[in-house]
């Protein structure tokens, strides 16, 4: 609106923009209302715990916090050159105040992250600090000969940063060093990035599989009259009924060695008692009780794609002299597409994040990626590195959907 | 007036469950026979004697659980049986309560607690209460005679003794015993696993029964990998095996070549709902008659010195001794090995990630 | 046209039955004949078996008896996608998913031909239904008259003998649907192909039609030219269901040669052409166009009492609902012309019918 030509007012002379915008702030304030316990809720109980979690994948303030004269200290170290009086006078200080403030534990804790055996390095230490007298470095060399070693300072280095790249480099099999370089995990301790292609593996082998069971079952329903198909589509849903463990429990009870299926084999001679096929307890069972378990999330978007597909399409393919094969794929399958998009993004991300499944009955070379972050969670207790992977997860999750959004498109997808 | 008495009503109900909780203690422990000898030792008389109320909880070890109570400040739990490293460790982190070794009764002759006890029983923040082992433990209806596995050699040794494994998922006691097949003597153990080629020296070993492995992480789990077939011998907690052969009559020895002995010690997490009532509950169960009674229900050996002299028989079986039982019984501990709660405490970290990798390959 | 013998049929039903549960035939032996370049209209009430007849020429339904022959060969077992007949959809079945042109370009596509001869056919289909300009619009792009358009260039554009069309114009509004008719009617003409057309429209049927087969409950009631349909329905369906129509109920007296006549249920008696009434003692049903009564004095033959009891107003003409003979919905359309101000609601005047105006038929 220009100054010259006055913008249009109502009756009572209120610009009617502004009018409209009241209007209209009204029925949005009572539909923001109706929605906020829902917001508030999300917020509270899963956005912010959420980020305050991933935050620590890259953010650990122990050392700083609990050694402020020492990580000041090394901060100006080059890493190579000689530990100086001033850094150890720092330390020892350092380690008496985290002593009476029994925070040396968590100190130790996180420097043994960086260098092994730093632990008891640390807590032996600060329980003489104390009668240590100038010059510290000697003292603390006199205590173990560790403190005067590089290696451990460089360590005291790394822990002291409060923002630190040490665990995502971790979660993606990278060290990173002092000196603020990064260089590769050696190979024993390789493991977060095998893990992560074999979930990206698994994930995707579950998702055709999927699509290759569910779109023919998603096709039958979707022609069926409807009494017929709700029928089908309730033993669909059937095993949502029951508990996700009690599916996988199952799935021991079929595929162990003296289970239901082996026996059968043994039974038809397809195999003998003495070479009964392993199918559970590794990659293979993940796989068969994985894709069993997300299959009604593949078949639930492609039925309620395939149903708005009218039978007149294909029929009319076939009447303009297409073979039934060519009318499938030219014709009816390209409108299937967006409920093969949704389906499988569906499954893939669910997948991709499966933690009980693989930990029932992955075994050895079964395991994904969301049970080394639950055993750093529950286990080793490293939440850092646990958050770290975290990230790393959600980060190759974007990516994916990322790609889906350029080659699919993600406005061409139904959920439903 | 019905609104009235229905508030006054739930007023009241509120104030007697308020009233019931406050007397409710949550002790947490690792389940099946061992759960059971602490609630018949420890839990009966003490509800008996005091007339509070225990629940009884399991874990499978690890501080996990603890720490997220401690951190979320959420604290359930009152009273937990631990391994000493994460005992010592939990202390460190500060996500235990400090515990004052004056609270402990002294033995019956009179002897302090601080006496009574074995050397390291008594932490900061935890009290022993036991002493286990981890050994391994075969079925002898696979193995008999001179066919029998007798070192910790033989274990590892597929060939010559076919069949699958079963072992704790961790490196823990998996790590020593392999050292320990390999000829490294029980006092050197952590020396040698202290050096890079001593952790692949370790992991050589557990290469020749990797492919027969099966992984376990409760310490029920081992007895019934050896009742279902699943396994033909297995690591297990001694109490765990001893209990399936004494209760249940299973076919199951134990070789106790190379055992890993460990303390079990209560802590009590930091701001636990009755700190008081779990002090309470920790003097009493660890004095020289409850650890005796305790080893009648199943053979780990009391932490107390004054105990020993107590332990009798089996609970339901006066002619099984339980003495020669014991992880400490003389025979048994010719090589034990006693585990290193300061080695683990600085290794672990990075012996899990190469166990785990190793897993993963 | 005249009727077409099974011989020289291009299209041939013989004697085919089609029951979905095998409990209800949907289509009860059905004869039907259809010569080459015909336009043939199947015409009925829904559930009167017409689309599951167009379907089974189509392929898409399988006759669970007889035969249907195209261009005297049994194509019963023939898949659909081997007929080479032309379809045109109810809701158009335009590919989504493909431009205009694609969607023309498919059935010569799946032929193998070539790339420009492709392109020629395509354009000049266009060009017929005047849809040129958008040949790379997609089917969304478009309003219900321009799919339609392209949905009949689709399936003209493989130059089938036969094209089969079901109700192809139900979701279009009047006028657009008139203007419709008379274009599917004139590309009917230019191009000689063999029309067979689904409607529930009867003034749709009249107007396209060469020949137009009433169904009624799996049955054809009746096979005739639109004229012969509403000039001389064989039947009270028809005569129904065809126009509109006044209907007496009366009994058979006696028919004689081919007059019958009639007692009403008020006694009185009237005669009627005998057409499909039976035998004296017999029920019937009497149909007289609105058209063909006359009024007033004019009203000679068969003249009776009637009473005006209702004048609606529609410009050329006068609908005149009356009482007659007892029924009280006797219509009569009077045209626009001088004499008509005789006429009030209330006033009684005669009304009367030349007998053979007014056929006696069966007892609906």
């Amino acid at each position: 609106m220009t100054d010259a030509s006055g913008p249009i007012v109502t009756a009572d002379g209120i610009p009617l923009k502004r009018k409209l915008a009241r209007a209209l702030f009204r029925s949005r304030a009572r539909a923001f209302g109706l929605a906020f316990p829902l917001i508030a809720f999300i917020i509270a109980a899963f956005i912010i715990p959420l980020i305050s979690l991933l935050w620590q994948g890259v953010h650990d303030p122990r050392y700083a916090t609990y050694m402020p004269r020492s990580a000041a200290a090394v901060a100006n170290w080059d890493t190579v050159s000689p530990i100086t009086e001033k850094m150890a006078a720092a330390m020892v200080a350092d380690l008496v105040e985290a002593r009476k403030s029994r925070m040396i534990g968590r100190v130790a804790t996180r420097v043994n992250r960086e260098l092994p055996g730093s632990r008891s390095l640390f807590t032996s230490s600060a329980r003489v600090a104390k009668k240590m007298k100038p010059p510290y470095l000697e003292a603390l060399v006199k205590k173990s000969k560790k403190w005067g070693q590089l290696a451990t300072w460089r360590a005291v280095k790394i822990s002291a940063k409060v923002y630190t790249p040490a665990y995502l480099a971790n979660a993606v099999d990278l060290k990173y060093n002092a000196d603020g370089s990064f260089s590769l995990q050696d190979t024993k301790h390789r493991i977060n990035l095998k893990l992560l292609g074999r979930t990206l593996q698994i994930s995707l082998i579950v998702t055709l599989a999927c699509l290759l069971l569910g779109y023919p079952v998603a096709y039958m329903l979707s022609t069926l009259p409807t009494r017929t198909s709700n029928l089908l589509l309730i033993l669909v849903l059937l095993p949502f009924w029951t508990s996700l463990l009690v599916r996988t429990t199952a799935w021991i009870a079929m595929l162990q060695s003296q289970g239901v299926i082996n026996d059968l084999f043994v039974l038809f001679g397809v195999t003998t008692d003495a070479e009964r096929f392993s199918m559970i307890y590794n990659k293979t069972g993940v796989l068969i009780a994985m894709t069993h378990i997300l299959l009604p999330f593949m078949i639930l978007p492609l039925y309620s794609v395939m149903k708005t597909i009218p039978p007149s399409y294909v029929r009319a393919a076939k009447s303009m002299g297409a073979h039934p094969s060519t009318a499938f794929w030219r014709v009816y399958f390209p409108q299937s597409v967006p409920g093969i998009g949704a389906g499988a993004l569906l499954v893939f991300i669910l997948a991709i994040g499966y933690y009980i499944t693989p930990a029932l009955v992955g075994g050895q070379d079964g395991q994904m990626i969301s049970n080394i972050i639950d055993f750093h969670m529950r286990k080793s207790l490293n939440w850092n590195l646990a958050a770290a992977l975290g990230l790393v997860l959600l980060v190759v999750v974007m990516f994916f959907f990322w790609i889906y959004d350029r080659v699919v498109g993600i406005d061409n997808m139904k959920l439903g | 007036m019905k609104l009235k008495t229905l508030l006054t009503g739930s007023a009241v109900a509120a104030l007697i469950a308020g009233a019931a909780s406050a007397g409710t203690l949550t002790v947490v422990s690792w389940g099946g026979a061992y759960t059971k000898s602490q609630v018949e030792a420890y839990q009966k008389p003490w509800m008996a004697k005091t007339g509070n109320k225990i629940v009884s909880d399991d874990y499978n070890g690890g501080l996990a659980e603890v720490k997220s109570q401690v951190e979320a400040g959420n604290v359930t739990w009152d009273i937990v049986d631990v391994e000493m490293s994460d005992a010592v460790r939990g202390c460190d982190e500060g996500l235990l309560e400090p515990i004052d070794p004056s609270i402990l009764p002294p033995a019956p002759d009179g002897t302090p607690a601080t006496k009574d006890f074995v050397p390291g029983a008594i932490t900061d923040c935890g009290v022993a209460n036991i002493v286990w082992s981890t050994i391994y433990a075969y079925d002898t209806t696979k193995f008999k005679g001179d066919n029998a596995p007798k070192t910790m050699a033989d274990f590892f040794n597929v060939k010559k003794f076919p069949g699958k494994r079963g072992l704790r998922k961790t490196p823990k006691a998996n790590l020593e015993m392999a050292l320990a097949a390999d000829g490294v003597p029980a006092d050197k153990i952590y020396d040698v696993l202290g050096t890079p080629e001593g952790v692949d020296r370790a992991f050589k070993v557990l290469d020749r029964i990797k492919n027969d492995a099966v992984w376990w992480e409760a310490g029920a789990q081992p007895p019934q990998l050896l009742a279902d077939g699943e396994v033909a011998m297995t690591t297990a907690y001694n109490g765990r095996i001893f209990n399936a052969v004494a209760a249940e009559h299973k076919p199951f020895k134990i070789v106790w070549d190379a055992q890993i002995f460990d303390f079990d010690v209560w802590v009590i997490p930091k701001g636990a709902p009755h700190k008081d009532l779990a002090m309470d509950f920790l003097a009493f169960s660890t004095d020289t008659k409850r650890l005796a009674d305790q080893a009648s229900w199943i053979s780990y050996g009391p932490a107390r010195k004054s105990s020993s002299a107590l332990v009798g028989s089996f609970h339901n079986d006066p002619n099984l001794k339980m003495g020669p039982q014991m992880p400490t019984a003389p025979a048994n501990f010719k090589t034990a090995i006693q585990n290193s709660f300061t080695f683990w405490a600085d290794h672990q970290d990075e012996l899990n990630a190469r166990f785990n990798a190793w897993l993963a390959s | 046209m005249n009727a077409v013998s099974k011989e020289d049929g291009f299209v041939v039903f013989d004697h085919v039955q089609k029951s979905y549960d095998g409990e209800v035939l949907v289509v009860k032996d059905l004869n039907l004949y259809i010569g080459k370049g015909e336009f043939l209209t199947m015409l009925g009430p829904s559930g009167s078996g017409k689309t599951t007849c167009l379907m089974m020429l189509a392929g898409f339904e399988t006759a669970t008896h007889g035969d249907i022959l195209l261009g005297g060969k049994p194509i019963n077992n023939i898949p659909p996608h081997k007929r080479g007949i032309g379809m045109v959809f109810q809701n158009y079945a335009l590919f989504p998913h493909m431009t205009v042109g694609e969607n023309l370009s498919f059935p010569l596509e799946v032929r193998k031909m070539d790339k420009s001869e492709r392109e020629e056919k395509v354009r000049r289909a266009l060009d017929m239904v005047e849809m040129g300009d958008f040949i790379n619009r997609r089917p969304a792009q478009l309003s219900g008259g321009q799919q339609q358009r392209i949905a009949l260039a689709r399936s003209l554009v493989f130059e089938p003998d036969l094209v089969l069309m079901d109700e192809p114009l139900g979701a279009l509004d009047k006028q657009l649907r008139e203007h419709m008719q008379f274009e599917i009617k004139h590309l009917h003409e230019r191009l000689g192909v063999t029309v067979v057309y689904v409607t529930h429209d009867q003034s749709e049927a009249l107007t396209m039609s060469d020949r137009v087969a009433v169904f009624d409950d799996g049955v054809i009631q009746q096979l005739a030219s639109p004229e012969d349909l509403y000039e001389r329905p064989e039947n009270a369906f028809v005569a129904q269901f065809i126009g509109e129509n006044n209907r007496l109920v009366g009994t058979v007296k006696e028919v004689r040669d081919d007059t019958a006549v009639v007692v009403l249920p008020s006694g009185a008696e009237t005669t009627a052409k005998a057409v499909n009434c039976g035998k004296a003692g017999d029920a019937t049903t009497l149909s007289i166009r609105p058209e063909r009564v006359t009024l007033g004095k004019s009203a000679g033959e068969n003249a009776t009492d009637a009473e005006v009891l209702e004048l609606i107003y529609l410009g050329d003409h006068i609908r005149c609902r009356m009482r007659v003979h007892g029924d009280e919905e006797f219509i009569v359309k009077v045209p626009n012309s001088a004499g008509i101000h005789e006429l009030q609601v209330g006033s009684k005047t005669k009304v009367g019918w030349a007998t053979e105006d007014c056929r006696a038929l069966d007892r609906a």
